[in-house]
């Protein structure tokens, strides 16, 4: 399940993408919006996510096949919301359903960092003081 | 040749569109149309180092070679997550 789009983020929903009889174990990641920047005090108002998103999807496809590649037999449902993104709403979410939890667990990690450091989505921050900034992500 | 161009974020604020067409002559390349695109904006021309181009849906430099109808996507440093 690969999907990027304005619509709320339902976690549930993602869980029954990739629950199967033959996992034993689905491990989850919320992404969620944070009032402020490392390095810059501003309290934040709200954020808006911009994607290319043929391009997004094409990415999260290979993020899910080069997951696969590396860690065996398992689904990956990876969502990432478009718009405007209330504070402290879920931006991103991964689930992963694998046979056990070690590579369940770290097919989430791999996602979630490949995606923040190359897919084509970009994040701008409106401030309280009416200010904005698009903001890059850092290598973890 | 016609080009379909794509600017996102703060180019897509810098250059004025998300989406326009370009005229640009026979074997050009992505950096022409770097500079032709930001050239009445220095400032997103300042912003070369830190973008990326895409040529139909597949990254690629500056030095590929653009032919009608292609769509090409200028490519800030992303933020997603």
């Amino acid at each position: 399940m690969i999907a990027i789009g304005p619509e709320p983020i339902e976690l549930e929903t993602l869980i029954a993408q990739v629950a199967s009889p033959e996992h034993g174990a689905i491990c989850t990641f919320l992404g969620t919006t944070r009032e402020t920047s490392p390095g810059d005090e501003r309290p934040v108002e709200a954020l808006d996510y911009e994607a290319y998103v043929e391009l997004a999807r094409a990415d999260f496809e290979a993020i899910a096949a080069e997951a696969a590649e590396r860690f065996g037999p398992l689904r990956i449902a990876i969502v990432h919301r478009t718009g405007r993104v209330a504070l402290g709403e879920a931006s991103v979410a991964i689930a992963v359903g694998a046979p056990h939890r070690g590579a369940a667990f770290d097919a989430c990690e791999f996602a979630i960092d490949t995606l923040k450091a190359r897919a084509p989505i970009w994040k701008r921050e409106t401030y309280r003081d009416g200010g904005t900034a698009w903001i890059a992500n850092t290598p973890p | 040749m016609a080009l379909r161009v794509l600017a996102f974020a703060r180019l897509r604020e810098l250059l004025g569109f998300g989406e326009r067409t370009l005229d640009v002559g026979a074997s050009a390349t992505l950096e022409d149309v770097w500079t032709s695109l930001t050239a009445s904006s220095p400032e997103a021309g300042r912003l070369r180092a830190s973008t990326r181009f895409a040529r139909n849906g597949v990254i690629v430099d500056g030095t590929a070679r653009v032919v009608d109808g292609d769509e090409i996507a200028l490519l800030p440093p992303v933020g997603g997550g």
